[in-house]
């Protein structure tokens, strides 16, 4: 007759069955361990190991404890954004056209300090020179926000596992806002601000949806795909020409007002 | 008919503070155990079930409805404490095994020869059992509070883990036969 193996008795101790094919049938466990001593052995002394683990002391906390808790953390939430299928359907349209009227123009003014972009043609528009500042600003810094994410993970410890909660957090929000600026740039033209834009949206995605906690071979893979891609590099072109479109801007905002 | 979890989770995600209360007092006390477990410090534990929470609340959005809002907040707490035990570790801090209001009394009792429940009781036992446990890895250790004292099944564990239920299933055994092997001398000197 066969013995039972350890990890057959570890899943009888805590009445899992085994997977497909594993053939590990509780009554027939229970049945050998009444006819094998041996088996009956191992497994008294696996019983005895988890009771004695069982013995390490646990401080209860009391019925009132989650309230404590509340009180502790209610003024450090961050105020909560209202949710977009929280409003109502006609404020969503409203919204929805806002959004990408503000997106439209912000791609129409990234595509036009993207290198080798297009020149476009004079643009007839009312405080042009200030809207201008202001798109250049929101991008600059949706770039700036892109940037710090991937270069926080292409430079965190390569030897130890990492909890990226945070970096993924921040990454969710940008998958939106790179989105809409990759449709609007689609949609005005600029294919190679749209370019980059949706290598930065799949690189965030995918940030999005790995494990919270990566190890350092998927940080190294990470890295990697970062490097060959040189998305670090296109955003950091991107952000600088920006960056120095926004000084011209401002001072003939200025001029003008 | 008391609401479910999802209902707050909901009215929360609108913005209901209140909603979000709700599920602070129903989970802390849960979370306090595992961060308990999972740390083997009360200070800590603290900390981790405020950070934890803290987390929920800020990725709230990113909450799949058809998961368990309990099973999702055990997998930010187990990566809460995991992180908060990492960088102890990194600050070469000394864990203390036990608080001091755990003191043993037992301890302080002169005997030459202990029982089994005595030894089980006594402080020395517990420090064995919290040095083995120190030496699972963190899925073999996240793997076994789960299933050993928290009671989940495989495959709940393997939810909060983020992996298979096979490799959820073999981080349990690698955690049971390391703490065997640790402890089985000292449970047979008992005898």
């Amino acid at each position: 007759m066969n013995h039972l193996t350890e990890e057959q008795l570890i899943l009888h101790y805590y009445g899992e069955t085994g997977e497909a094919g594993e053939a590990v049938d509780s009554l027939a466990t229970e049945q050998h361990l009444e006819t094998c001593s041996e088996c009956r052995g191992v497994y008294g002394s696996l019983q005895r190991v988890l009771n004695v683990v069982d013995s390490l002391p646990m401080p209860e906390r009391g019925p009132e404890y989650g309230t404590q808790v509340w009180k502790r953390i209610e003024h450090r939430l961050p105020a909560r954004r209202r949710g977009w299928f929280t409003l109502p359907s006609a404020w969503r349209w409203v919204a929805a056209s806002a959004a990408c009227a503000a997106l439209m123009a912000a791609a129409f003014f990234a595509g036009r300090t993207y290198p080798g972009a297009p020149a476009r043609g004079q643009i007839a528009a009312v405080d042009k020179q200030a809207g201008e500042r202001v798109l250049l600003v929101a991008v600059g810094d949706y770039l700036e926000r892109s940037q710090m994410v991937l270069i926080e993970l292409a430079n965190a410890n390569p030897t130890a596992h990492l909890d990226i909660t945070n970096e993924q957090e921040r990454a969710g929000d940008l998958v939106t806002e790179t989105r809409l600026y990759r449709q609007t740039a689609e949609h005005t033209g600029d294919t190679q601000i749209a370019s980059v834009l949706d290598e930065l949206e799949r690189v965030l995605v995918d940030i999005t949806h790995a494990p919270s906690n990566i190890n350092p071979q998927q940080l190294q893979d990470l890295r990697q795909r970062l490097e060959a891609d040189g998305i670090l590099f296109k955003i950091r072109v991107l952000g600088s020409n920006v960056r120095n479109q926004e000084v011209p801007a401002a001072k003939t905002a200025g001029q003008t007002l | 008919m008391e609401c479910t979890d999802l209902e707050f989770v909901t009215r929360a995600r609108a913005g209901d503070t209140d909603a979000y209360r709700v599920l602070v007092e129903r989970h802390s006390r849960s979370l306090f155990r595992l961060a308990f477990r999972m740390t083997a410090n009360q200070q800590d534990a603290e900390d981790v079930v405020q950070e934890s929470l803290l987390r929920a609340y800020k990725q709230l959005a990113k909450f799949d409805e058809r998961a368990s809002f309990g099973t999702w907040l055990y997998r930010i707490a187990v990566n809460c404490s995991l992180d908060l035990v990492r960088s102890r570790k990194r600050r070469n801090e000394h864990m203390a095994p036990e608080d001091s209001e755990m003191e043993d009394p037992v301890l302080s009792l002169p005997s030459q020869a202990p029982t089994p429940d005595r030894m089980a009781m006594s402080g020395e036992v517990r420090e064995r059992v919290a040095d083995a446990m120190k030496e699972l890895s963190a899925s073999e250790r996240t793997a076994f509070v789960l299933r050993h004292f928290e009671g989940m099944c495989i495959e709940d564990v393997s939810r909060v883990l983020g992996c298979q239920p096979g490799a959820a299933k073999h981080s349990v055994f690698r955690a049971v036969q390391k703490l065997r092997r640790a402890l089985e001398p000292l449970v047979s000197t008992a005898r």
